[in-house]
C-alpha cells in the first residue's frame, strides 16, 4: 500500500482536519481543564498555575526562532520526553512551553535547558520583551522589503537581557513584518519593525502580457496611479501594458502582488520603518494601532545596526520614563507625542504626519500641546 | 549539494539569542539542500533583495489552498531550492503536541522536505518550508493516511482558525476556545480547503479581553470571551495583597523595586471607569459601571476572578493596513452564548449570516472589514438583523448626513413641484 502515482485518487482521504487537541494535554492540564484558580510567575520564564483542587502546573517558557529545523524540534521532544511525559506546546509568539506537575521537577528541567548552549533561553513572561513574532523575509517570501529572521536575531541579541528579566514597566511586544502586506500584523505592537519600499514599480513590458491581467493590475492601485498603456517590447512588438504615475505611488506593493511584471524591490529603495505604541489587549485602554516614528532606516545585513539601535533606544527610554503597568502606547499618550520625540531624541520629520486616508483624525485640533525643543 | 561560504550569515551565529543560522547548518549535515537555503539567503544578504520568484500555483488534487508555490530566481546556483514550496499543516487547537506526534511530522518532513519549518506561521499553521512539486502528493497521502492530519488554508478561503490556550491552563478564560476552534475547523473543512470567498477570512478565539491571540487586531471574525455578571471578589485574597503575602500582577514586575503594593495607585486609579473603591480593607466594585478591561484581575488574580455568567463578544472585520489602512474589529455582538453542548449553534448562525452577505456584496480581494467600511456599519447591522445600541459606537456621528429611507419620512418622497410653486413662488 501507500501512494500510487498512477492512481492518485485511490483511497484518497481529505477534509479530516487537525488532530483533536485533547490527546496532547499533559495529565495535569487534562484533569484541571476549566478549573484553574490563579497563576504566579515564579521567576522569569517559569509560571505556576494553581487549580481549584490544589493541583499545580509548572510551565517553563523557552524562546525559539520561528524558523527552526526538525533536528531542533526533535531536541525539544527529547526535553519533553525526559521531563514532561512527552508533552509540550508552542505559544502564539513562537515560544516553546514545557509543563510539569510538581515544583521538584522544575529545577532538573531548567538545568537541562541551561546545558543546551544558547538554544533554549528561558524567559518571555511578565514585564519582559517576549519573543519577537515575524514573517518570512528573504528566507522564503517573494515580496519582502527586508529580511525577517536576520533582523529579529540581531534585535533579540541586543535586548536579550529584557527577555530573561521582569524589569520593564509592562510587557513589550515587538513584531516584524517584512513588507506592507503585514503578514505579521505589526499594526498593533508596542514596537513594530516594518519593511518598506521607496521606489515605484518597474514595468517588465516583455513579460506583462504573459503574467498579468491588465485590468487587475490597474485596479490593484489604491491611488489610481496605474493606467493601461501601449508599450513596445524589447523585440519591437507593440503590446498592451501599463504606465505608472510615479509621483502618486505610496509604495504599498499591491501592484506587484497582483502583477509579477511590476517588481519594486530594490537594495537602496527598501529598508525599515519603526512604529510604536500599538497594543492588542483591552486592559485599561482600548487596543491601539502602532504609529510611525521613524519612516526609514537602511537595510544593512547582517546585523541592521541602525534598526537595532532604534529599537533599543525606544525600549530603554520607555523603561526609564514609563509608570508601572503602562504599555508603550499608554506612555506615549500620557506624555504626548512631542515628548516622545524629545525624550527618545528621534528626529521628527514630516513623514510622520499622516496624509493618507483618515489622516485628519491624527492631526492636532486643540491649543493644548507641550513646548518642547521642537518649537523654536 | 556543496556547502557555500556564508560570511554574512556566520555573523548571526554570534550572540545570546538562538541562531537560525547555526540551526540550519546543523540540519544541512542531514539535509544538504539546507546548504542551498543558506547559500541563497547569503546572496540576499549580499544583494539586499529577495531571490524568490513571484507566485507559482501548486497544490494537491481537490484542494485550492494549503500549499504555497515558491521558486528560486537563481536555481542554477542553488538547485536544492529551485522549488521551495510551503506546506501549511493545520495545527491542533492552541498548539499542544505530544513528542510522538511531532516526531512523526519530523520524519515525514525529513522524507519529503527540506527539514526546515516555522513553528508556527502568523495565522497559526505549522509551516513546512521547502519541498518540490513531485513530493506534494506522496506527502499529502502519508499526512492523511499515516499521521491522520490535514492541510490548513491559503488564498481566498477560510484561513486556519486559531485560539488561545483558554481553559487548558488559564483562569481567565470565559469560553472554551479550543473546543470552539476545533469544532468550527472541522465544521468548515470545505471552506478552508476550497477558496470560494471574495478574499481571505480569519477566525480567532480569545478566552478573555486580554486577547492573547490578537483576535481584535488580526481576525475578520473575533470571538473574545467575557462575562455579564459581577467580578468574583475573595476579600481574604484582597487582604493577602494588602499585607504583602501575595505578589501583585502574578510576579510580572519582579525584576525592579517598584515599592510596596499600593492598591489605590496600582488598581483603583488605573480602572478606566473608576468603578472600584476601598471601604476599610474591603474592596468594592460597582459592576454596572465595569467595562471588563481585565486590569484589576490581571493585577490581583488571587483575589479577583472573572464573573460566572460567561459568553463572548463578537467583533468583526480586523485586518492589516493593505490597502486603505489597518482596522481593528468592530464590536458587533455584545454578548453571545458559546455553548459546546449545542455545537456552538449561536456562533455558527452569526458566521453564516456574515458570509451569505459578504459573498454576495464583497468585491474581489475585499476583506469583510473593508466591505463594512464601504457600506457603513448601519447597513451591516441591518443586514445582520442586530438592534443598534450605543455599545456599537465610541461616540455618535458628528455630521448630519443621515441616509433616511423613504418609508421613514411622513408622506414619502414623491411630491408635485407645481403644487409646491402654487404656495412658494420661484
Amino acid at each position: 500500500m501507500g501512494y500510487d502515482p498512477e492512481n492518485p485518487m485511490v483511497d484518497r482521504i481529505t477534509d479530516i482536519g487537525p488532530p483533536h487537541f485533547e490527546q496532547f494535554f499533559p495529565p495535569v492540564v487534562k484533569k484541571n481543564y476549566g478549573k484553574w484558580l490563579y497563576h504566579e510567575i515564579l521567576q522569569p520564564g517559569v509560571l505556576m498555575h494553581k487549580a481549584e483542587n490544589g493541583d499545580e502546573c509548572y510551565t517553563v517558557r523557552v524562546g525559539a526562532a520561528r524558523l527552526i529545523s526538525i533536528e531542533l524540534i526533535r531536541e525539544f521532544c527529547d526535553v519533553a520526553d525526559a521531563h514532561c511525559d512527552g508533552y509540550l506546546r508552542w505559544t502564539t509568539r513562537n515560544n516553546v512551553e514545557f509543563m510539569v506537575d510538581s515544583k521538584a521537577k522544575v529545577k532538573p528541567l531548567l538545568d537541562d535547558l541551561a546545558g543546551r548552549g544558547n538554544r533554549m533561553p528561558v524567559g518571555g513572561t511578565g514585564a519582559s520583551v517576549s519573543n519577537c513574532v515575524h514573517t518570512q523575509g528573504w528566507i522564503h517570501c517573494h515580496t519582502p522589503a527586508t529580511d525577517a529572521s536576520g533582523v529579529v536575531k540581531a534585535v533579540m541579541d541586543e535586548i536579550f537581557d529584557y527577555f530573561t528579566s521582569h524589569k520593564l514597566p509592562a510587557q513589550v511586544r515587538i513584531a516584524l513584518a517584512c513588507c506592507l502586506n503585514m503578514c505579521g500584523a505589526v499594526h498593533a505592537s508596542d514596537i513594530a519593525i516594518l519593511g518598506v519600499h521607496r521606489k515605484p514599480p518597474m514595468i517588465d513590458h516583455d513579460a506583462i502580457s504573459g503574467l498579468c491581467e491588465i485590468p487587475l493590475a490597474v485596479s490593484a492601485c489604491p491611488l489610481g496611479a496605474i493606467k493601461p498603456a501601449k508599450a513596445t517590447t524589447s523585440s519591437g512588438e507593440e503590446v498592451k501594458s501599463v504606465a505608472v504615475k510615479n509621483e502618486r505611488c505610496m509604495f504599498c506593493g499591491n501592484c506587484y502582488t497582483m502583477c509579477p511584471a511590476m517588481p519594486l524591490a530594490d537594495p537602496e529603495g527598501d529598508g525599515i520603518a519603526i512604529l510604536v505604541g500599538g497594543k492588542v489587549s483591552n486592559s485599561r485602554t482600548y487596543p491601539k494601532f502602532s504609529k510611525m516614528v521613524i519612516p526609514f532606516l537602511p537595510n544593512k545585513p547582517p546585523r541592521w545596526p541602525e534598526v537595532v539601535d532604534a529599537v533599543k533606544n525606544i525600549l530603554e527610554v520607555y523603561s526609564k520614563d514609563a509608570r508601572k503597568y503602562e504599555r508603550v502606547g499608554e506612555w506615549c499618550d500620557r506624555i504626548g507625542w512631542e515628548k516622545f520625540f524629545e525624550k527618545t531624541g528621534i528626529p521628527f520629520t514630516i513623514k510622520s504626519i499622516d496624509d493618507y486616508r483618515l489622516a485628519y483624525d491624527t492631526w492636532r485640533t486643540t491649543t493644548q500641546f507641550k513646548f518642547t525643543s521642537h518649537i523654536k | 549539494m556543496p556547502k557555500h561560504d556564508t560570511p554574512l550569515l556566520d555573523e548571526l551565529e554570534k550572540g545570546p539569542w538562538p541562531s537560525f543560522v547555526t540551526d540550519l547548518k546543523r540540519q544541512a549535515e542531514k539535509k544538504p539542500e539546507c546548504w542551498d537555503i543558506l547559500g541563497q539567503l547569503e546572496l540576499s544578504f549580499k544583494d539586499r533583495i529577495t531571490h524568490w520568484k513571484h507566485g507559482g500555483i501548486v497544490g494537491v488534487f481537490g484542494y485550492g489552498g494549503g500549499i504555497v508555490g515558491r521558486y528560486s530566481d537563481v536555481p542554477k546556483q542553488f538547485p536544492g531550492v529551485a522549488h521551495f514550496h510551503t506546506v501549511r499543516l493545520n495545527q491542533p487547537s492552541s498548539k499542544f503536541y505530544s513528542s510522538a506526534k511531532l516526531r512523526d511530522i519530523c520524519n515525514l518532513w525529513e522524507k519529503y522536505g527540506s527539514g526546515m519549518t516555522n513553528m508556527h506561521g502568523s495565522t497559526g499553521d505549522l509551516v513546512l518550508l521547502g519541498t518540490k512539486t513531485e513530493n506534494l502528493e506522496p506527502l499529502f497521502y502519508e499526512l492523511t493516511h499515516d499521521l491522520k492530519q490535514d492541510l490548513g488554508g491559503s488564498g481566498s478561503n477560510l484561513r486556519t482558525p486559531s485560539c488561545c490556550l483558554g481553559k487548558a491552563r488559564c483562569e481567565y478564560s470565559c469560553i472554551d476556545t479550543q473546543a470552539l476552534c476545533h469544532h468550527l475547523t472541522m465544521h468548515y473543512q470545505d471552506e478552508i480547503h476550497r477558496p470560494a470567498f471574495p478574499y481571505k477570512f480569519k477566525f480567532k478565539f480569545s478566552g478573555c479581553p486580554n486577547d492573547c491571540v490578537a483576535a481584535i487586531a488580526r481576525s475578520d471574525f473575533a470571538v473574545i470571551g467575557t462575562w455579564k455578571d459581577d467580578i468574583r471578589i475573595d476579600q481574604a485574597g484582597v487582604k493577602g495583597y494588602l499585607k504583602g503575602d501575595y505578589i501583585p500582577n502574578a510576579g510580572a514586575h519582579s525584576g525592579r523595586d517598584w515599592g510596596k503594593f499600593d492598591i489605590q495607585k496600582e488598581v483603583i486609579d488605573l480602572c478606566p471607569t473608576g468603578c472600584m473603591w476601598m471601604e476599610g480593607d474591603t474592596l468594592k466594585i460597582d459592576n454596572s459601571e465595569c467595562t471588563r478591561c481585565m486590569h484589576c484581575i490581571n493585577v490581583m488574580p488571587r483575589a479577583l476572578r472573572v464573573g460566572k455568567e460567561q459568553g463572548a463578544t463578537i467583533c468583526v472585520g480586523a485586518k492589516a493596513p493593505i490597502l486603505d489602512g489597518a482596522q481593528f474589529a468592530t464590536m458587533t455582538i455584545p454578548f453571545i452564548k458559546v455553548d459546546p453542548d449545542n455545537d456552538f449553534e449561536e456562533v455558527i448562525e452569526v458566521i453564516e449570516k456574515i458570509w451569505d452577505w459578504w459573498m454576495e456584496v464583497g468585491k474581489n480581494r475585499e476583506r469583510v472589514g473593508e466591505t463594512i467600511m464601504r457600506v457603513g456599519l448601519p447597513t451591516f447591522l441591518t443586514v445582520m438583523e442586530i438592534t443598534p445600541a450605543p455599545q456599537h459606537i465610541k461616540e455618535p456621528r458628528s455630521n448630519p448626513y443621515v441616509f433616511w429611507g423613504e418609508d421613514e419620512v411622513e408622506g414619502g418622497w414623491e411630491r408635485d413641484v407645481k403644487e409646491f410653486r402654487k404656495r412658494n413662488a420661484q
